[in-house]
């Protein structure tokens, strides 16, 4: 095993004895990256070549010398006796949606290509303190607008590592493709509607939302801000559990940031689930659906390997003691997505009012008659089709004629979404649950432009991890196993408010027990085609 | 601006494009973004695709549910006022299109 592929723990523990040396491991993982990686997205390149189709494209800025800076004072600090911190030496990247001092933070967008951050976002400077050595920026949906990562300015797009014909899943996409290929251990992504477990699950590895406020966004380019949660990316339950520790916690700086304390998240990670109470919920096993041709409504169940997948987590977590709860109703599961439409849009146009080309970004290189021209311009070569059509469809819901209607009976539909996880985990209820399994998504990944370009069907890519962000509670994706095209499986638990310290030891419990299964062997194909 | 009506049952949406061009054009008119006759088509398109879609949530009744806008309690903290250096003016500009005599450049905001 080379030592890009090692955890983040086993790498932070080497590290500490002096076995190897930061130093060695960035070497390593920057050699990873050159081999899997190929050209970094960039703006102004229209279309991909065939030899494009073959590599992750992870990337948008590497910043190897910053890197290498980082890893020689780690290990400085420890031949001189001192402790870095607990992500000693892990090379780790971050979705290009968080500002980091001195380097490109372009949001996937064209408006701000340009863009070299005064400061870095909290979640970042925590991971940097804890001795962890950031590799650089990877890419994105345009402002984290997407499920499939295809709707950014800087092109190529990242594909998925087990079939780079098929999306890594968005928007975190640029991520989750990082850390399955062994470009970094661990990435820094965003969830806004599933924006880190959807392309987790797509990509085989683990994902989680915190409970909104537990991590700062500070630093976080906005998209949703009372939906956007920044949150961990891993190859396993105990990576991902390490980084949740570092970046949790109140920042004084965003005053969403909860004073709650942050409990010992590892200390508890090896306590099983005996007695713990699991549900399933029918509502999470069908999708409702709009026939794109005949505009009926119809309900589908979910692809049957991934529903095979997630029955098959149940009856492991049972045979580990816990108690399976069946028939768990969740029944406005399925107004998730369009009381997304509605709020995430309001709160999006409200967000990208500041790209104005007088601060900073983009800037119209034409003629302009006035300052209302400027802006104009500036804005309708900034923005790409998404961040264009979330910012329509936000002023138009939220105008005062329209906003009974649409945006207040939004925020009224999201309280009904957040009540059917009240009634579920309340401790005195009926169902008294510590954690709801579901799968993440409705299917494994689809094939690069195979749903691009229709809003409404992306979509349901999210339509079952956009409740957890509506009520602000957490969930994690663990990877389930293969399906027949050899793409990875997805499932998903959710739990309470600040529950996360449960939904990892479930995790930890389900993959330490699925750990000798046959599809655990098998690696991405940009991985395995190094070896032959 | 007008909305226009779109037909709906309760489990059948009959796509009808429920958004005018005049309205797409007045909306990015507000929102300053000039977009070309293609996009506004495109964007007619999708914007009552998605309208439609949303119409769901007619369904369901919101009469006494109090619209949530956030899950943290609404709180306004206090910090003790004290000063601290902020970012220096110079890397704070630096990220702009033109400035002069550290403010920003614009073209004249009033004929």
């Amino acid at each position: 095993m080379e030592l890009c592929d090692l955890s983040a723990e086993q790498i932070a523990s080497l590290v500490h004895k002096r076995e190897v040396s930061a130093r060695e491991v960035l070497e390593a993982t920057l050699n990873r990256v050159s081999l899997v990686d190929g050209r970094p997205g960039q703006l102004g390149i229209e279309e991909t070549t065939p030899d494009d189709e073959k590599y992750v494209h992870a990337f948008i800025s590497l910043t190897a010398e910053r890197a290498r800076v980082q890893a020689d004072e780690v290990d400085r600090r420890l031949a001189g006796g001192e402790d870095p911190g607990p992500l000693a030496g892990v090379p780790f990247t971050v979705k290009d949606i968080f500002v980091v001092r001195g380097t490109p933070s372009t949001a996937g967008s064209r408006i701000l290509a340009n863009f070299v951050a005064p400061y870095t976002a909290t979640p970042v400077e925590r991971m940097e303190q804890a001795g962890g050595i950031m590799l650089g920026k990877v890419n994105l949906d345009e402002f984290t607008y997407g499920s499939s990562n295809e709707s950014s300015a800087f092109i190529p797009t990242p594909r998925n590592p087990w079939n780079p014909a098929y999306v890594p899943g968005g928007s975190s996409g640029g991520s989750t493709a990082a850390v399955a290929a062994g470009e970094g251990a661990l990435s820094l992504g965003t969830d806004t509607a599933g924006s880190i477990r959807q392309p987790a699950a797509f990509c085989g590895v683990v994902g989680m939302k915190p409970t909104y406020g537990r991590v700062s966004r500070y630093g976080l380019i906005a998209f949703g801000s009372s939906l956007d949660c920044p949150g961990p990316v891993a190859r396993t339950v105990k990576d991902a559990t390490l980084m949740l520790s570092v970046i949790a916690g109140r920042d004084p700086h965003d005053q969403t940031s909860v004073t709650v304390p942050v409990p010992d998240y590892a200390s508890r990670l090896e306590a099983g689930v005996k007695g713990l109470r699991i549900g399933l919920s029918p509502d999470y096993f069908r999708i409702t659906f709009v026939d794109p041709h005949t505009g009926e409504l119809i309900e589908r169940p979910i692809d049957p390997e991934v529903l095979a997948a997630t029955r098959r987590a149940a009856d492991v977590l049972a045979s580990l003691g816990a108690e399976i709860i069946e028939d768990v109703p969740m029944p406005h599961t399925h107004y998730g997505i369009p009381a997304y439409f509605v709020i995430s849009r309001v709160e999006a146009a409200s967000n990208l009012h500041r790209y104005d080309g007088v601060k900073y970004g983009y800037r119209t290189p034409e003629y302009v008659t006035d300052l209302r021209d400027l802006y104009r311009k500036t804005r309708g070569q900034g923005f790409g089709l998404q961040p264009k059509l979330r910012i329509l469809m936000g002023m138009y819901v939220s105008a005062a004629q329209y906003s009974e209607q649409y945006y207040v009976r939004a925020l009224r539909v999201r309280s009904l979404i957040r009540r059917d996880f009240e009634t579920i985990f309340d401790p005195s209820g009926a169902y008294r649950l510590d954690a709801l399994l579901t799968p993440t998504t409705p299917t494994t990944a689809f094939t690069m432009q195979e749903v691009y370009g229709d809003s409404v069907l992306m979509q349901y890519a999210d339509e079952l991890t956009v409740p957890a962000n509506h009520a602000g509670v957490p969930g994690i994706s663990l990877p389930a196993g293969l399906d027949r095209k050899g793409l990875p499986i997805g499932i998903q638990f959710l739990g309470a408010d600040y529950a996360e310290a449960t939904l990892l030891q479930i995790g930890f419990a389900y993959e330490q027990a699925t750990l000798g299964e046959d599809w655990r062997k098998r690696k991405p194909q940009v991985v395995e085609r190094l070896a032959v | 601006m007008r909305r226009q009506g779109f037909t709906q049952s309760r489990y059948v949406i009959i796509p009808a494009m429920s958004l005018t061009l005049e309205e797409v054009e007045h909306i990015a008119e507000l929102a300053r973004l000039e977009l070309t006759e293609a996009e506004k088509a495109r964007y007619r398109e999708q914007l009552s695709a998605v309208l439609d879609y949303i119409a769901r949530l007619q369904e369901l009744d919101t009469e006494n549910i109090p619209p949530t806008s956030s899950v943290l309690p609404a709180r306004t903290p206090l910090r003790p006022d004290v000063p601290r250096p902020g970012l220096p003016l110079e890397e704070l500009m630096k990220n702009a299109a033109d400035t002069e005599q550290e403010q920003f450049r614009v073209p004249p905001v009033l004929d």
